[in-house]
């Protein structure tokens, strides 16, 4: 229980420190990054939950979801930057 | 100046002032949403133990057809959601592709890392099929096997090739839609049969997911490495699959 | 219960080490080196992740997140260097 309390506080705290940095950063690469902790945040808490102490095997239902979960982040990720690529270029021509 | 709130020109010291304010404000909040979600995650914890999921899941994954248990969850009791994220990363792939062609690629590499590259790239290739196997009953599976190809792709793009070693346009877009397509058409085949979409008859669960698999970890690394070089590929005569991209 | 302080006390360094990481991947105004911590906090992840028990996500954080996620971040950075500098050779 305790480690569950520990690892899940670090998440939460992961997903704050990425919201308040999306939220301040101008630049998009900032941006990407921030977010991308965020989202390491919520996993990191699914990952805690999953977790049900030395003895026993984890929970496996979380651990696929985080799995489908940070494919998609990467995705997401790989599209906005060369969104912003894009724009950068939109913005060098004009 | 008559009147500082209706000033036309901003104050750039006040503007500065106004914006460390916010921040600071902004930080307050953030710090009250940390403590209160904390403080539901530690209660939501010492609510005790209801019947989870998990001893449930775990029980049954004898009749799943593999025996790791996380795969077993991502091909079989959820395989909905793998279906769906396979398109997704689809979905993010034709908005890449639909923003332009691809930059042009890096210098072609010298003779040490092209050496390099020739042992690396077929290493991991292998290591990609091992990664599929494997995910039936240890840790491993489509993902990890689809990241260690599209690895394989972006090392080639660092070495030189434009295209990242993938085949032409139409044969790729085939390999990109493999994932979702072979996911439906089991799914629809087995509906065809009586057993409901994505229901597995346990005698068949292991050849099925198996196929399943190997087709989206061919469609996740050939998806990674076509964003990797970041736009639609550009045409080449089928005659010279290597483009004249860099000068003499 | 030496080994349970013990215990805590590797938590408590992988988790230090895990928030540090991320505190100077955020606070990096250099892109280059912000993608350089992220990729060190991706894979120090996938560490953290070992330790509870789920070795498939780590291994697909590993990969997938520090190790591909990391290559398109330092090619977008690559490309703000580069837009940075003609902005500079523009306006001397």
């Amino acid at each position: 229980m305790t480690a569950q309390l520990l690892y899940g506080g670090a998440g939460l705290m992961l997903f704050v420190l990425g919201i308040w940095s999306f939220l301040v950063h101008e630049p998009l690469l900032r941006k990407v990054i921030a977010l991308n902790i965020t989202g390491a945040g919520v996993f990191h808490v699914l990952i805690a939950v999953a977790y049900r102490g030395d003895a026993a095997p984890p929970d496996p239902v979380p651990h696929a979801l985080v799995l489908t979960g940070i494919v998609v982040a990467v995705s997401a990720t790989a599209l906005a930057l060369i969104l912003g690529a894009r724009l950068q270029d939109s913005d060098d021509d004009a | 100046m008559t009147d500082p709130t209706f000033a036309t020109r901003p104050d750039p010291a006040r503007a500065a002032e106004r914006d460390r304010d916010l921040k600071l404000l902004l930080a307050v909040l953030l710090a009250l949403l940390g403590v209160t979600m904390t403080a539901i995650y530690a209660l939501a914890l010492n609510a005790g133990a209801a019947p989870r999921l998990a001893d449930l899941a775990l029980a049954r994954v004898p009749q799943t057809g593999v025996d790791n248990p996380v795969t077993a969850v991502l091909l079989n009791y959820r395989a909905y959601d793998t279906l769906m994220e396979l398109a997704v990363l689809l979905a993010a792939l034709l908005g890449i592709w639909s923003l332009g062609p691809a930059p042009a690629g890096f210098q072609r590499s010298g003779p040490v890392l092209a050496g390099m590259v020739s042992w690396v790239v077929p290493l991991l290739i292998v290591a990609g099929g091992y990664m599929l196997w494997v995910g039936g009953y240890a840790p491993g599976g489509a993902f990890q096997a689809g990241a260690l190809l599209g690895a394989a792709g972006v090392i080639v793009r660092l070495a030189g090739d434009p295209q990242a070693g993938l085949p032409g346009e139409a044969a790729q877009r085939w390999l990109l839609v493999l994932g979702v397509l072979v996911f439906t058409l089991v799914g629809l085949g087995l509906m065809l049969f009586g057993a409901g979409f994505l229901t597995y008859p346990p005698k068949l669960a292991k050849w099925l997911i198996l196929l399943i698999e190997s087709a989206a970890t061919l469609a996740i690394g050939v998806a990674l490495a076509a964003a990797y070089v970041g736009g639609r590929p550009t045409a080449t005569s089928p005659l010279d699959p290597r483009p004249s991209a860099q000068p003499k | 219960m030496t080994q349970l302080v013990l215990l805590l006390l590797f938590d408590a360094v992988l988790l230090i080490t895990l928030l540090g990481l991320a505190l100077a991947a955020v606070l990096s105004p250099e892109p280059r080196r912000a993608v350089m911590l992220f990729i060190a906090f991706g894979l120090w992840l996938a560490l953290v992740w070992a330790r509870l028990h789920a070795p498939d996500v780590a291994l697909a954080e590993a990969a997938i997140g520090a190790g591909l996620g990391g290559a398109l971040m330092l090619a977008a950075a690559r490309r703000a260097a580069r837009a940075r500098r003609q902005d500079a050779e523009a306006e001397p």
